[in-house]
């Protein structure tokens, strides 16, 4: 690390649509293809792109907007796995590669710079090297950019052309940056409210907000507008005073017997992890890159560094950031065991080691204050996926608020597939506020008949009750009989409100008379008369 | 090093019962007792220090599912993730009117009767609490080894038996699933509804007597009456208790035997 303030020379190598690409699609595929995770679409390439399929959109609206649109479901392990090859031509140039997230790695352009014979030689021999990684089948689309800073490096290599590197000179990023706008920074600034909150202020790009005096940017827009700004000025806005790596804080198993599927690494990963961001924690620390370093019976080694950014260290929650870290060992595993056979291990991997590459002072949470829920929401999705696989997806279900008149009809169930359980939902069930005349006030039913169980509703003299076209019960009613049951006496009763509705639709056109009674068990029963049969809708118990 | 600019130096009276509050929850050490989920006010009287993690409970009586939903409400709100299995026809606006917070549940039906305890066993691990309606049939042998699993996991398993209209009905309200090994058990009965008369009005709310006894409850055994629901669909409790109640069993009409 270098000096406070001054960025680290960096060159990033970027692959666009790197999720599609590694679900085994080319960069220039004629398909339209878009990766899909709890039904939406988290990936596009050009040809989707060129059907307005955009990234956040529904699955049905994709598939609406571009009818042959290919769907892959998106799968992390694999994004990481197919990425290996090009860290692993990358490595070649340079030992310390740092892998951002599947699709985008970096390194300090420092040595290698110096021998390959200035930033742009390198450049080109990146951008060779991880196009050419994938020996089998064309080379892929890589987009190299040179800079000072990681997150510039990578801003340059969007801007780059394929085989044809964007090296920002030195000094210069400032200069690079200015005519932005603010939204390529959407994905990087820690709270992007800030760049909503520029842009109806009238500041757009990058350089505008560069100008503005940097203690009124702080004051005023707090640590998210001095890290933009600081960026805007050239400067490195990641890490204001790097922290030392504490000693004795890598941490190390055996796995006996060797592990020969990464699989068998993943539980040890995840042991392990928890325990490293517990070390650091005892520092009060929190780490920005893991190095996992594997290790095989004959002697072969894997190292690589991982970048956590993302969800896991925002939430700052120590249990997703020990999760974050087993997934990345794992993935590295996974991708050295199933690689090409020129770079397989001869052997299972018998050492797993993590180490911290860089740390920050830990701002996360230390306990879960509502009674350890920190981690509840994972733990959930686990349990979901566990039983989908049981029961089938389909019986495994969430609510959602949908809105009508009838007991049942307000809330909606969806496969558990298709929301994200993982992330804080709202089912905004706004009952009294919501338009639906004839609906019956508070309390409801708390058990609902779908279908309707088939009853008989009689009078004092056992003839069936009628409710008359005017909506008015002629005799009241005297005994409920449900099924096989024993008939039970009414003593109370109310209605009948009738229901006209869906009036358009021949087939969910329904007109019904809602009665309320309470028998002499106690047992207060919802009924409703339709086509001439008296129906049990909804039980108060 | 700390903006201290926006905390007046002195907490109001609202802060300070707020730290108040919060103080035992950010406790590094947590008693056995205290490893609970929190319920609504108005089941205070019943269940003082919450509803113990780990722990089974059979709801019975004709309010049953009310009851099993009342329980679980506060937990929802507070983070907590809740499973209900087995419970057809689950009345989800009585359920957000009862408390719960619906973005918390995940529903799982139907389940064949082959999976019920491996699925059961599932939700152990995943959830805060599991609702376990009269459809999940779990097996003698498998309910002992559930609510083991459920005590090592901190699971809150509430059962609930459905004597409505459930085929037998009280007879097998005694036996409904895990009743021999639950650590709580609740009868919960319908005490008679409001707002109803002959041919006007609507059902308003619902007293219920709720009797709860269990072993590892303190003196064995509590009651408390409530409005189960309220005219407004939430829990409340009966202002003015009916003292005789103690002691006895609220009054259950007989079944009719004929036709």
């Amino acid at each position: 690390m270098s000096g406070a303030g001054t960025a680290v020379r960096t060159l990033a190598v970027l692959c666009p649509d790197w999720e599609v690409v590694a679900a085994g699609f080319e960069a220039a595929d004629p398909r339209p293809v878009a990766v899909v995770r709890a039904n939406r679409v988290v990936a596009t390439n050009a040809a989707a792109r060129a059907d307005d399929v955009v990234v956040g959109a529904r699955r049905r609206e994709a598939q609406g907007r571009c009818p042959d649109l290919l769907i892959v479901a998106h799968d992390p392990a694999r994004d990481a796995r197919a990425f290996e090859p090009v860290v692993a031509a990358l490595a070649t140039l340079t030992p310390r590669v740092e892998i951002t997230e599947p699709g985008v790695c970096s390194f300090a352009t420092r040595g290698p710079s110096r021998y390959f014979g200035g930033d742009e030689a390198l450049a080109q021999r990146a951008a060779a090297a991880a196009a050419g990684a994938v020996s089998a089948g064309p080379d892929l689309d890589v987009r190299v950019g040179v800079a000072d800073g990681p997150l510039v490096a990578r801003l340059a290599a969007t801007r780059a052309g394929r085989g044809r590197p964007r090296v920002v000179p030195p000094g210069t990023a400032a200069a690079f940056l200015a005519p932005a706008p603010l939204a390529a920074l959407a994905a990087f600034v820690p709270d992007p409210d800030v760049l909503d909150t520029w842009e109806r202020l009238g500041l757009t790009t990058i350089g505008e907000v560069g100008a503005l005096p940097s203690g009124a940017v702080v004051a005023r827009f707090g640590p998210a507008g001095q890290w933009v700004h600081r960026l805007a000025r050239g400067l490195d806005p990641q890490l204001l005073r790097p922290e030392p790596v504490p000693p004795d804080v890598t941490v190390a198993a055996d796995l006996d017997p060797p592990a020969e599927r990464a699989e068998a690494v993943a539980f040890l990963a995840r042991t392990l992890a928890e325990e490293l961001v517990d070390r650091l924690g005892g520092w009060g620390l929190a780490c920005t890159q893991v190095v996992v370093i594997a290790h095989t019976e004959h002697g072969e080694t894997h190292e690589r560094c991982w970048r956590l950014d993302g969800p896991a260290r925002a939430s700052g929650a120590p249990r997703s950031l020990a999760a974050a870290i087993a997934d990345r060992a794992r993935w590295q595993v996974d991708g050295w065991l199933s690689g090409p056979a020129a770079t397989r291990p001869t052997a299972g991997v018998s050492r797993l080691v993590l180490a911290p590459g860089s740390v920050e002072p830990a701002r996360g949470r230390q306990l879960g204050f509502w009674g350890g829920e920190a981690g509840a929401g994972e733990r959930v999705v686990r349990a979901v996926a566990r039983l989908e696989g049981l029961v089938g997806p389909d019986a495994v279900r969430v609510a959602e608020a949908r809105g009508g008149r009838r007991s049942g009809d307000e809330v909606g169930l969806v496969p558990t597939a298709a929301v994200d359980v993982s992330v804080a939902r709202e089912v905004a069930l706004t009952f009294g506020a919501a338009p639906w005349p004839g609906r019956l006030p508070a309390p409801s039913p708390s058990v609902v008949h779908r279908p309707a169980r088939p009853a008989e509703v009689l009078d004092a003299e056992g003839r069936s009750v009628e409710v008359t076209g005017r909506g008015e019960v002629r005799r009241p009613p005297h005994t409920v009989r449900v099924e096989a049951d024993p008939p039970h006496d009414v003593v109370a009763w109310a209605g009948p409100w009738p229901v006209d509705q869906r009036w358009w639709d021949a087939e969910a056109h329904e007109r019904r008379a809602r009665l309320q009674v309470v028998t002499d068990q106690g047992v207060a029963l919802l009924l409703g008369r339709a086509d001439g049969s008296w129906w049990v809708d909804a039980v108060y118990a | 090093m700390f903006d201290t600019r926006g905390v007046s130096p002195s907490p109001t009276r609202a802060e300070a019962a707020a730290l108040a509050e919060l103080d035992p929850r950010v406790r590094p050490l947590t008693l056995a007792a205290e490893r609970t989920l929190p319920v609504l006010p108005a089941l205070g009287a019943l269940l003082p220090a919450g509803l113990p993690r780990g722990a089974t409970l059979a709801v019975s009586g004709s309010a049953g599912r009310s009851f099993a939903v009342a329980l679980l409400a506060a937990a929802s709100r507070a983070g907590s993730w809740v499973a209900v299995v087995g419970a057809p026809g689950f009345g989800w606006r009585a359920a957000a009117e009862l408390g719960l917070d619906l973005a918390r549940v995940v529903v799982v039906d139907p389940v064949p009767p082959a999976v019920v305890p491996e699925c059961l066993g599932a939700l152990v691990d995943g959830f805060d609490a599991v609702l376990l309606g009269a459809e999940a049939r779990v097996p003698g042998a498998s309910a002992r080894r559930l609510a083991a699993r459920a005590r090592e996991r901190g699971t809150v398993l509430v059962a609930v038996v459905e004597p409505w209209f459930s085929s037998g009905t009280r007879e097998r309200a005694a036996q409904g699933p895990l009743a021999d090994v639950a650590d709580l058990r609740a009868l919960v009965e319908g005490e008679g509804w409001g707002g109803l008369g002959s041919g006007f009005g609507r059902l308003g709310g619902r007293q219920v007597a709720v009797e709860l006894e269990g072993r590892r409850l303190p003196g064995r055994r509590r009651q408390s009456r409530l409005w189960l629901p309220g005219p407004e669909g939430a829990v409340a409790p009966v202002e003015a208790p009916h003292l005789e109640v103690l002691g006895r069993h609220a009054p259950t009409p007989p079944v009719r035997s004929t036709a």
